[in-house]
Formats: structure tokens, C-alpha cells, sequence
């Protein structure tokens, strides 16, 4: 039979297709989708891209608490009694489809007057009459055709988010005035003494000075305040030599003008600050729709349905929740507090924490950690602290989530720009001195000269165009680093070290391993029907693991909640699970998660599952250990040390059983002994490491879905090519070498012309625009060279 | 040749009235999302045929 896929969401359609209007759905969800969008002639969605659809999820209760005005004002950005507008995070816009159909809302509700897509951040701007429809009901439509807004903790309080757009207004003021400045500056750039250029030569000139006002005390205001921030630090950071660089300029062709001694040097002025101010804008690339700062909170809900003492259900906000308060989670919600389990069968993924994607059964009485998702019904748990003081979120109050990752380091422009600027200053006063005794008159005009010619434009350029030009060749092969600095700290880094569960392991597939007496080939047929009824996880895995056998129906089957199963066809009766449930006691090795199974009433053997490990896990190790010191931080027992010490390296250190607090003091002990580390982690226990870390890197099965807060984010297929990455930082570091090594090249040509008292504005206004512009030329050519080498 | 005064407060006024038309531009937030308004000028002929049905129907 041919299998067909869902014109909705291109998912197969199994053996039972629903058909309607000729096509195919997987489900009745992706069907009332299709119904819906028919019905209001929306059905041009399937035409833009084909099967862009995702598979509506059931969610009632789940948006209870945007019933609650006091939430709901903290969600949206404007409200003037009638007209509301919220902006809501949809991860799953990923085409034209859905921006065409989100921005359509309106057709579907005529109350909702205006939805607007920013594709970039993934975020729809819904504008709706508050009077006629609130955002619950929004919330609710939305999800009802697929795109389920994620609302959680960090949207809370946070809807007035402002928006920095300084850079666009100062390059932009630069460059306006640049243009300008080079129209007016040019008729003297021949000097031919031509009559009516003298008459008008002075209001050309008041004209370039007014419009470098702006350049200078608006555009180029940034380097005068991290000039004197440096100095007052002690510091003689890149931006010193810049700020005395235009500072003097603009000094000098003030002066200038106002005596007539000549034209000034406004053009190279505002070409400088301009082509800086570009530098500035190259690097700030950013992913839009990657947040590198995440912590608990965009985990986190933004309230849950508390149970009151008279049974009655009330939707609290995470904040207020105290000890003792009755909580109900439903499935697919997120346990916010540390708690006991008082009701209901609990099934715990705690892949946002461990990276580990087995649901964990819990029973009744259980303590439960917050950060775990429920994944089946609906449970009652007892609050046993509040948010904070959660095991999990306590991790957030170390100091190291204070700091500025950045000001930790100096960068290698800076710890240049020390020498160059004491440099600098030794020839300019040197030749002051000189001039003083030969010729007294231009010593002032050597002095002036040597600095303005000197200003480390390309130095300053070299480093954001390089790094600027590496994240995006990085970005482009699903490696996104946070900012340019990252790449400069990842080529420094000497110690690699690796979180196992969900790093190195893959929780797309594990693999199970049977232990005991061999299965007959019936029996191997009533395990595989008994597993098909069940849709617990360790069950899903199982199942998909064994060979294929016939569809037989069962006799009889039961789910024991949190203990097995039990399938009958006629005389033979299959249990699976528990050691208990099969009726053996648990003895044997209890660190790896088994399957036990039992035929007729007799100990078959067990399944035990372990995680497999990523390919090239090994090679990758061999290929890193000459280099880098190596180890291996496991929040898990220590059942897989054998398997780790047979796969890697031998001087791997392999450390077991780290709580994340833990983790986050052996990389501070490493970095105290004067390592520089690099993490490679991914749940959320990793969260101090990949702070504390002058690297932390957080792999990503889905780059869409969160993780924690680092540094770059690497997608799982590409974790191979980590050294490679390593590797092309190293050679983005030699282009800045090199760019440095050009740029004394040109400043020592220039040099020569200001020490030689015969610096003209023509000369500046040719050679501070060509080391600029071959310095971008140069690193674009050499890191897109590079790019090209990797994967 | 005094010209030149018009001339020159002329062309400062068209680019000045350009600046002013960028920093509007800026404020107005329309540097926030460069990819989205390119993928939706695409769209502009399927709403014109959506918003020509529901009459009929209605």
C-alpha cells in the first residue's frame, strides 16, 4: 500500500488516512485545521508552500490564567481600554504559509483588526477589540489551527521591551553627513585658486563644520565614553587612540577654518567615524530568532491552577506560590516548584533539566523536582518551597549569572592597542621635538598630524570584520555563536569539557540490550503486541527496537500504571516491567533502567537500555586530545563508565554523579589553575557550567526549541565538527594578525607624510578611506576562504 | 553667481528632508524586520482574491 502523507502537516498517514475533499489527513486535528481554513477560504495556506501545518494540540485549561486581568496586563504592550495589542512567541512560523495565514487571523475572527508577522523573532503583533474578544480566546484560536504561542515566565513584566536602534540613527547621522561633506570638500581638493572658489570657500567650509557637529557629539560619542571609561580603568583600550584620533581632528580643522590657514579634515573626519560606526553595525549580527540568555524562566509557565482547600480550581501566578499550596498539573505542563506527589500517576520527563528524554514513573507520595514536564494525565502535587528556592532554580542565585561574560576578557585589539598607542604618542612627540628646534612653525602641525593620521581606523576595523564575517560563515553551517567575542574565546580554549547525557549520547535513539533466557518466536510476537497497546515511553522505545512481527489481537491487556504489563493471547500470558511486577526481587545491577519480562509465570530475562552515544563521539576525542585537556561532567550514576573508558581517549577524566553546582566549581578550580574551558552542554543542570565556562557551548537537537543560556548554540548533526570550529577561530585570530600587519603598512606610509610636516587633507581623505576599505576586503576574502574549508 | 546661495540651501533642503525621512523610517521601527515585509509583498494578490469571496458567500 502506498503510503500517504498529511496535506496538513506532511507527517505519513499510517494505514488509516482521513480523507476529505480527495486528501489525505494523519489525524482529526490536522483535519478540523483543514476544515477551519476551508470554511473561511483560507485554503490558499496549502498553495504557498505544500504541508506547512502543524498538528494542533489539546490544551484546554492550559490558558486558564489569561482569564486573569492582572496577568494578562503584564502580557500586553498597549491597551487603551478597547484596542489591545499583544505580541506572541509562535515557534513553529518557519515559511511564508505562516506568515500569509497569521496575518490573516482576521478572516477567521473579524474582532482581531490587525496581526503582523516578524519572522525573524518568529513573534505575531495581534491587535484585537479587548471588548469583543480577549486574549485568551486569541490564544485558544491560535492553537486550534496549530500555531500554539509559547507564553512563559520571561514574557511576564516584560512587554514594554525596548528596542536599541542608536547604531541605525548614528551610522546613518555619519554617513548623512559623510556624503555631504565629501560634496562640499571636494572643488578644494585640486586648490586651483579659481576665483569664485575663493569668494565661497569660507561658507563651504562653516557648512562641512556644522555638519560635522553631529558626527562628532552624537555618532562618535560611544568612543569618547569608552576612551575615558578605559583610562579611568587604567586601561589604554582600541577606542583611546580613536577618540584622541577625532578629537584632534576635529580640533584642528576647527582651528583651521577659523584662522584660514586651510580646508580642515571634516571629510576624513566623518569617513572615519563612519566606516567605525560600520565596522560596529558588521559585527552586531545577530540570530533574532536564538535567545542566548535564557534561564528558568522561559521554561517556565507564568501560572498554574492552584486547588483550593474547598476543591475549587483558581489559576496562580508562579511567584505566589507558597509551601503547602495544592497545585493541579496537567498533561504537558511543567512542574514549577520542588513538590510531592499526592495524586495521580506521575510520568516525568526532565529533558529541560538533564537532556535525557525518558519519562521517569513517580507514584504517589514521591518528590517531585520543578523543571520536569508531566506527559501523562493530570496530577495533584503539594508545593514544598517556592519558585526560588527550588532545587533547580537556586542554581540562578550564584554570582556568575551577575557578570558580564565580556568584560572578563581582553581582547586581542586591546592588549594591541596598548603598545600601539604609547607608540604613537613617542613618534608624535619626538617629532614635535624635532620640528621645535628646525622649523617651530609646523611643529604643532606635525603634533596634530601624527595623531590624526595614526588613528587606528583599520586596527579598529580589522577584528569586527573578521569575527563579524566568521559568525555568519559559522551561522550558515548551524553553528551560532552569541557575539563576535565568543569565536576570539574559542580559539584560545585549552580545556574541552563535555556534559553526557544528551551531549554525547543522542536522545533520539537508545538501545536496549537483552539479558536472560532467548524469547521464542511466539513469545517475541506477544511482547511486541503487548507493547504496541501501551504508550509509555520505555514501552514506545522497546517496541520500536523489536523486528517486526504480525498485528495479533490480544486476548486480553492491562496497563499497570507505573509498574507493567500484562497481554494474554490464548494460553500464554505475557507480563512486562518492574522487577516487582514480574516477580523478581530487584538484586541485581539497579544503575541502568531495565525491562524485566515474564512468560507464563516464568523470569525470561530483561531489556536494560542505554543511550546511544553520537557518531564520531570517538573520533572526535582522538582528534582533540593532543591538543586539549578533556573530561567528561555526568549528572548521571555510574553504569556507563565502562562504555566511556572503552570509547574515548584514556586521559578523558570522567567524573560521575555532578550535581550543577558542582559543575560549575570544577570548571572555576580548572580556570583558577589557568585553563581556559570550554563547555559542551545542553539541559538546563548545565546552566552554571556553561556560564562560569569561557566557552559554553549548548548542543541542540531542534535549534527552534530552548536551551540554556551560553554562549553559542551548535546544532546536534554538525557536533562532529566542533574541532573544525575550534580550528577555523584559531585562523579568524591569524587574519587579525595579519589585518594588524597591513594596517602599520599604510599607517607608516601616512607616517611619513605627517612626520614630514606634509600632511595634506587630500592625502588623509585618500588614505584613511584605502587602509579602511582593503582591510574589510582582506578578512572578507580570507575568512570566506577559510568557510570554505569547513562542513 | 549668487546663485549659489539657492543652490546650495536647495540641495542641504532635499537632504535634509531625506534625513528626516530615515529617521522616521528608523522610528517607525521599519529596520526591525528586514526579511518579513519582503516575503509578504508576495502576498498582496492572494488577499485581494480572498477578500473577493466571502461577499459571494456571505
Amino acid at each position: 500500500m502506498e503510503q500517504l502523507d498529511c496535506f496538513h502537516c506532511g507527517d505519513s498517514c499510517g494505514k488509516h488516512p482521513i480523507f476529505l475533499d480527495d486528501k489525505a489527513f494523519c489525524c482529526n486535528g490536522c483535519k478540523t485545521v483543514y476544515e477551519i481554513f476551508s470554511e473561511n477560504e483560507l485554503t490558499c495556506y496549502y498553495d504557498l508552500q505544500s504541508s506547512p501545518g502543524a498538528v494542533p494540540k489539546e490544551i484546554s485549561g492550559k490558558y486558564d490564567f489569561l482569564e486573569d486581568d492582572a496577568i494578562v496586563e503584564k502580557l500586553i504592550e498597549f491597551d487603551d481600554g478597547n484596542l489591545q495589542i499583544a505580541t506572541l512567541y509562535i515557534p513553529h512560523i518557519h515559511c511564508s504559509s505562516c506568515i500569509w495565514i497569521l496575518e490573516n487571523l482576521n478572516k477567521l475572527n473579524p474582532h482581531i483588526t490587525d496581526s503582523q508577522v516578524n519572522f525573524g523573532k518568529k513573534t505575531v503583533r495581534v491587535s484585537y477589540h479587548s471588548n469583543e474578544i480577549n486574549l485568551k480566546a486569541i490564544v485558544t484560536l491560535l492553537s486550534s489551527i496549530g500555531y500554539e504561542p509559547y507564553i512563559s515566565l520571561e514574557d511576564y513584566g516584560s512587554s514594554q521591551k525596548h528596542i536599541n536602534r542608536s547604531l541605525i540613527y548614528k551610522l546613518g547621522i555619519a554617513g548623512f553627513a559623510f556624503g555631504n561633506i565629501m560634496f562640499l570638500s571636494f572643488p578644494e581638493y585640486f586648490e586651483v585658486g579659481e576665483f569664485w572658489l575663493e569668494q565661497y570657500k569660507h561658507l563651504f567650509r562653516w557648512l562641512m563644520f556644522t555638519f560635522s557637529l553631529p558626527v562628532v557629539f552624537y555618532a562618535a560619542k560611544d568612543y569618547f565614553i569608552s576612551a575615558y571609561k578605559g583610562l579611568k580603568s587604567g586601561l589604554l583600550n582600541i577606542d583611546v587612540p580613536i577618540a584622541l584620533g577625532i578629537a584632534v581632528l576635529f580640533i584642528r580643522s576647527t582651528v583651521e577654518i577659523i584662522f584660514d590657514l586651510g580646508t580642515g579634515f571634516f571629510d576624513s573626519l566623518s569617513g572615519l567615524v563612519f566606516f567605525l560606526l560600520l565596522g560596529k553595525f558588521f559585527q552586531q549580527k545577530t540570530y533574532n530568532f536564538l535567545s542566548f540568555e535564557r534561564d528558568y524562566k522561559s521554561y517556565f509557565p507564568i501560572a498554574v491552577t492552584k486547588i483550593n482547600t474547598d476543591g475549587s480550581e483558581t489559576p496562580l501566578q508562579v511567584y505566589d506560590i507558597k509551601k503547602g499550596d495544592r497545585l493541579l498539573i496537567r498533561n504537558e505542563e511543567l512542574i514549577p516548584v520542588d513538590a510531592i506527589l499526592i495524586k495521580g500517576n506521575a510520568s516525568i520527563d526532565y529533558s529541560f533539566v538533564t537532556g535525557e528524554f525518558n519519562a521517569i514513573s513517580k507514584t504517589s507520595g514521591d518528590k517531585l523536582f520543578a523543571g520536569g514536564k508531566q506527559t501523562r494525565g493530570s496530577i495533584e502535587i503539594e508545593a514544598l518551597q517556592s519558585v526560588e528556592q527550588s532545587y533547580l532554580t537556586q542554581l540562578w542565585s550564584n554570582d556568575i549569572f551577575k557578570k558580564n561574560k565580556e568584560e572578563r576578557f581582553t581582547t586581542l585589539t586591546n592588549s594591541i592597542s596598548k603598545h600601539f598607542t604609547i607608540t604613537v604618542l613617542s613618534i608624535a612627540v619626538i617629532a614635535t621635538v624635532f620640528w621645535l628646534f628646525y622649523d617651530a612653525s609646523k611643529a604643532m602641525n606635525v603634533f596634530t598630524a601624527v595623531l590624526i593620521i595614526a588613528c587606528p581606523c583599520a586596527i579598529a576595523l580589522a577584528a569586527p570584520f573578521t569575527f563579524g564575517n566568521m559568525l555568519r560563515i559559522f551561522g550558515k553551517l548551524k553553528f551560532y555563536a552569541k557575539n563576535a567575542s565568543v569565536i576570539e574565546q574559542l580559539a584560545h580554549v585549552n580545556t574541552v569539557i563535555f556534559d553526557k547525557t544528551g551531549t554525547l549520547t543522542s536522545s533520539n535513539s537508545s538501545k536496549a540490550t537483552y539479558y536472560g533466557e532467548p524469547l521464542t518466536n511466539s513469545e517475541e510476537e506477544l511482547l511486541k503486541n503487548t507493547l504496541r497497546g501501551s504508550n509509555h515511553p520505555l514501552s514506545r522505545t522497546l517496541y520500536d527496537i523489536l523486528d517486526e512481527h504480525n498485528i495479533i489481537s490480544l486476548d486480553r491487556f492491562e496497563e499497570h500504571l507505573g509498574k507493567g504489563l500484562e497481554g494474554a493471547s490464548g494460553s500464554n500470558i505475557m507480563r512486562i516491567g518492574s522487577a516487582n511486577f514480574v516477580g523478581q526481587t530487584e538484586n541485581d545491577n539497579v544503575l541502568t533502567t531495565a525491562v524485566h519480562v515474564n512468560s507464563n509465570n516464568t523470569y525470561k530475562g530483561k531489556f536494560t537500555f542505554s543511550n546511544s552515544y553520537r557518531k564520531g563521539v570517538s573520533k572526535l576525542f582522538n582528534s582533540l586530545k593532543s591538543n586539549f585537556d578533556l573530561a567528561i561532567l555526568s549528572g548521571d550514576n555510574e553504569s556507563e563508565k565502562e562504555n566511556l573508558q572503552k570509547l574515548l581517549p584514556s586521559k578523558t577524566k570522567l567524573l560521575f554523579n555532578q550535581k550543577p553546582e558542582d559543575k560549575l566549581e570544577y570548571i572555576k578550580h580548572h580556570q583558577h589553575e589557568g585553563s581556559k574551558v570550554l563547555m559542551i552542554g545542553d539541559g538546563l543542570n548545565d546552566a552554571g557550567a556553561l556560564a562560569q565556562s569561557d566557552v559554553g557551548i549548548a548542543i541542540s537537537e531542534n535549534v527552534n526549541v530552548f536551551s540554556p543560556a551560553c554562549d553559542a548554540i551548535l546544532d546536534a548533526t554538525k557536533f562532529n565538527e566542533i574541532y573544525n570550529y575550534i580550528k577555523a577561530s584559531k585562523s579568524a585570530i591569524n587574519i587579525i594578525r595579519w589585518s594588524f600587519l597591513l594596517s602599520f603598512f599604510y599607517n607608516a606610509i601616512g607616517l611619513y607624510f605627517a612626520v614630514t610636516g606634509q600632511l595634506s587633507p587630500v592625502i588623509a581623505a585618500i588614505l584613511m578611506p584605502l587602509s579602511s576599505i582593503s582591510i574589510v576586503v582582506f578578512t572578507t576574502i580570507t575568512t570566506n576562504w577559510i568557510g570554505r574549508k569547513l562542513k | 553667481m549668487s546663485v549659489i546661495y539657492i543652490l546650495l540651501g536647495a540641495s542641504i533642503v532635499v537632504a535634509i528632508i531625506f534625513f528626516i525621512a530615515f529617521i522616521y523610517a528608523v522610528k517607525r521601527g521599519q529596520y526591525d524586520d528586514s526579511y518579513t515585509p519582503s516575503v509578504r509583498m508576495l502576498f498582496e494578490d492572494e488577499i485581494i482574491k480572498d477578500k473577493q469571496k466571502p461577499t459571494i458567500n456571505e
